[in-house]
């Protein structure tokens, strides 16, 4: 499977690292929601078909991405940067607060 | 008297074997029954064995999509051992092996169990600590574990790269010697018979569409041979939990499907006689009785449904194979496949009732289910039949992840390519 990286241009899987299902939101650091966080942490859309997910490109550029690939043909239908909409807390850090 | 027994082979084979029935019928679905599984399987199919048997509940069906056996049960390497660490699962495994050892008995069908022991390899002088650590953990438990020093292992595995200047030199392992293998393909049809003579529909061929309903309650299933109702709805399809899943409307679970795959090399004369697993890496091995080395290695690590896997492993696995056994260089791969798996977040299964009322759900197993056939029917079918977990399923319910009570062997955490 090859992984077009934005930066890097179509590499090898084995340079990068899965970090799974990237629907999921993480709750802000000091949230007490414990549902949000059990949601986070144990609960993972898994469909047979599109998977958005996200990936670093962990042998090369380090950057994290977010992918829409087929669970089925291993098909990538687009990559792009996670940065900024990974999740609450990168988008707290975006805007400049941190 | 059994069905297969001395005198019946003989007897067949006289009246030139006219008079076998098949192993299992091939009946169309009723309208309803008292419990339907989802999933032909080994689970599914030890869940009805032990719904007929030990609950007398035989107003069963056992809805398979594929044909009977299609699925993991006869993809897996086929080996059989309860060397865990925490003691839940020490308990569910240890008693999955006690059936494992009459189990050929019980199904009056050969199941070829061969318990020619388990081997894990330790390459440093703390991972042989981790092996004592887990050996006592099981001998507190009743479990056989044994440490080996390198000349016993030396003594049973001659092929093993043992010098000093082996890419990762062997200090010692730990040996469960009531460990083995099984003939996956025989336990799932010695079930089917089982379970089929005791009146269970077995209807392969038949997938599961969609749920029906009554209000929140699961009240049957639509397939594509038609609707049948039934009182209990069991779910038991290991990687397509989540699909199956999605048709009842529950789209988050603590499961990733993940593939797995596994490979077998052209026959060889005997060559290792018991099941060896590598230390530094994830490779495990044993001979099969027609002599092909049968092997694996990791998951793929991302999620897939795709029964197929990736070169990357297929290099991998190979260089660890190799590490251990210079010797097999030249030997030639005959086939290798790949099943999905359903990891979970601690790596460890799921047996309960719920999440919805009126259905029951058996999943993840990761890449262990085999070994754990009979007890996972077996606390299945309890579960089933008095809508309450048996002591050795209790703790794998769905809800310890947001309860605080994962049973996390590995200690890898809410990772599934990990564990």
């Amino acid at each position: 499977m090859l992984i077009t990286c934005p930066y890097c241009g179509p590499r090898d899987v084995i340079e990068f690292t899965y970090q799974g299902d990237g629907n999921r939101e993480r709750p802000q650091p000091n949230s007490q929601d414990l549902d949000a966080w059990n949601a986070y942490v144990y609960d993972r859309l898994n469909p047979a078909g599109d998977h958005n997910e996200i990936w670093q490109h962990s042998g090369g550029c380090r950057t994290h991405l977010r992918m829409v690939r087929n669970t089925l043909t291993h098909e990538i239908s687009s990559t792009g940067f996670a940065r900024g909409d990974h999740n609450a807390a990168a988008r707290h850090k975006a805007g400049g607060k941190s | 008297m059994a069905e297969y027994s001395a005198f019946s082979l003989l007897t067949n084979a006289l009246k030139g074997n006219q008079d076998w029935k098949p192993a299992w019928r091939k009946p169309d679905p009723k309208a309803s029954y008292d419990v339907i599984i989802i999933g032909g399987g080994g689970h599914g199919l030890s869940t009805a064995y032990y719904l007929a048997k030990e609950h007398g509940i035989t107003n069963v069906a056992v809805l398979e999509k594929g044909w009977l056996g299609s699925g993991n049960v006869g993809r897996n390497t086929t080996a059989v051992r309860s060397n865990y660490l925490l003691p839940s699962n020490t308990r569910f495994y240890e008693h999955s092996m006690k059936m494992w050892e009459n189990l050929s008995h019980d199904l009056n069908y050969n199941v070829m169990f061969s318990q020619r022991g388990c081997l894990n390899l330790a390459h440093t002088p703390a991972q042989f600590d981790d092996l004592a650590r887990r050996g006592n953990a099981m001998r507190h438990l009743g479990v056989d574990a044994e440490l080996m020093s390198t000349a016993e292992i030396k003594r049973l595995v001659p092929a093993l790269d043992m010098s000093a200047s082996a890419r990762f030199p062997i200090v010692g392992g730990l040996m469960q010697p009531r460990a083995g293998t099984a003939r996956h393909d025989a336990v799932a049809w010695g079930y089917a018979r089982g379970a089929d003579r005791r009146g269970v529909d077995i209807i392969e061929n038949c997938e599961v569409t969609g749920f029906l309903r009554d209000g929140d309650r699961i009240t049957g299933v639509q397939t594509t041979r038609g609707e049948i109702r039934g009182k209990k709805v069991a779910v038991a399809v290991a990687g397509s939990t989540g699909r199956v899943m999605q048709l009842a409307g529950v789209d988050r679970m603590p499961i990733e499907s993940h593939v797995l795959q596994a490979f077998v090399t052209e026959s060889l004369k005997p060559f290792i006689d018991t099941v060896l697993t590598f230390g530094m890496g994830h490779f495990y091995m044993s001979q099969s009785d027609k002599g092909g080395l049968v092997y694996g290695g990791d998951i793929d690590g991302y999620n897939s449904y795709a029964q197929r896997g990736n070169l990357p492993i297929v290099d991998e696995v190979m260089s660890e194979m190799l590490a251990l056994f210079p010797g097999l260089a030249r030997v030639r791969m005959l086939r290798s496949w790949g099943g999905v798996c359903d990891m979970s977040m601690d790596g460890s299964p799921i047996i309960t009732a719920g999440p919805l009322p009126g259905m029951y759900l058996n999943c993840g197993w990761c890449y262990g289910g085999f070994k754990a056939t009979p007890a996972s029917g077996w606390c299945f079918a309890y579960t089933i039949a008095k809508d309450e977990p048996h002591a050795f399923n209790a703790p794998f319910t769905l809800d310890r992840f947001y309860r605080g009570l994962v049973i996390d062997d590995k200690g890898q955490g809410a990772t599934p390519r990990l564990h």
